[in-house]
């Protein structure tokens, strides 16, 4: 397995999304049923677990895919793969949720242009760093950022 | 002048959002605490001003082959109903309330993540030895 994940890294690209499959391919898939055999358990994860992204990312208005990202990792994403994956929950809830926000007249358009293009600009230069970057020294250094952040709101 | 200020919050929290960690908490309390808009204006434009990017992201990462998407749905259909409920919540509560709550929940996910950061992947070890 060291070696097949050191070839999963050194094909990067391709082998992640198609891991499931390439273990499969190799006999080594049903050593794991953990990993890919979708159960009761597997499914109650997923329903809690979505749940609880969609209420702190309605209530908060973000913050799900920080809740998402664990749970897909827990069933059986790479780092990389959960972080990618967990925005395809966090569109559709945030859909309906702006939605809301917005019929209660809380997306101001002098706000939202600006900061939509800058999201825009900044969103596709994230996506190509994210093959790149590393992730745990990024992430270490933004959870200090939130921290700084939140502690600010608290006490201002 | 503004319109610039609010265009760099929304780069830093849209190159935080590609890499899929949660820009939005990053773009909201630089919204309130930088540029003093209200919390459920900043929770409202955060979580448009998303759409569009993580249409793009998604499909940049679809491209590069990460996103896996078997029983996605289990998960979609409880955040959807959730988002509504709790959406409809945070326009009744008072801003104050909102803004303090907000706080909370930034701190506790930061503290997860320097956790998670510190700590060895455990999911990824695990899964090697059973392989």
């Amino acid at each position: 397995m060291q070696a097949l994940s050191g070839e999963i890294r050194k094909k990067g690209k391709f082998f992640l999304g198609k891991r499931k499959l390439f273990l499969r391919r190799r006999g080594e898939g049903t050593s794991s049923p953990l990993f890919f055999r979708p159960d009761m358990k597997h499914k109650a994860v997923y329903l809690f677990g979505g749940a609880a992204v969609g209420a702190a990312n309605g209530l908060f208005g973000g913050g799900g895919g920080m809740i998402a990202v664990p749970i897909l990792k827990g069933a059986g994403r790479s780092a990389r793969s959960a972080h990618a994956t967990a925005i395809a929950v966090i569109l559709p809830a945030s859909a309906v949720s702006a939605l809301v926000y917005l019929l209660g007249g809380n997306i101001p358009l002098a706000v939202f242009l600006p900061v939509a293009l800058g999201v825009l600009s900044g969103g596709f230069f994230g996506a190509k760093l994210l093959v790149r970057v590393p992730q745990r020294a990024v992430t270490f250094a933004f959870a200090l950022l939130m921290l700084a952040a939140g502690l600010r709101m608290l006490f201002p | 002048m503004s319109f610039l200020i609010f265009f760099l919050c929304g780069v830093a929290g849209g190159l935080l959002g590609g890499m899929g960690m949660g820009g939005g908490t990053a773009l909201i309390p630089l919204l309130t605490v930088v540029c003093g808009v209200p919390q459920a204006a900043a929770q409202g434009v955060n979580l448009a001003a998303f759409l569009p990017m993580s249409v793009f992201a998604l499909a940049v990462h679809e491209k590069n082959g990460l996103l896996k998407k078997e029983g996605l749905l289990w998960m979609i259909a409880p955040a959807l109903l959730f988002s509504v409920l709790f959406s409809l919540l945070a326009s009744a509560l008072p801003a104050h309330a909102l803004k303090s709550g907000f706080g909370v929940f930034l701190v506790v996910l930061s503290l997860f993540e320097v956790r998670s950061a510190l700590l060895p992947a455990r999911g990824k070890n695990s899964a090697k030895k059973v392989a």
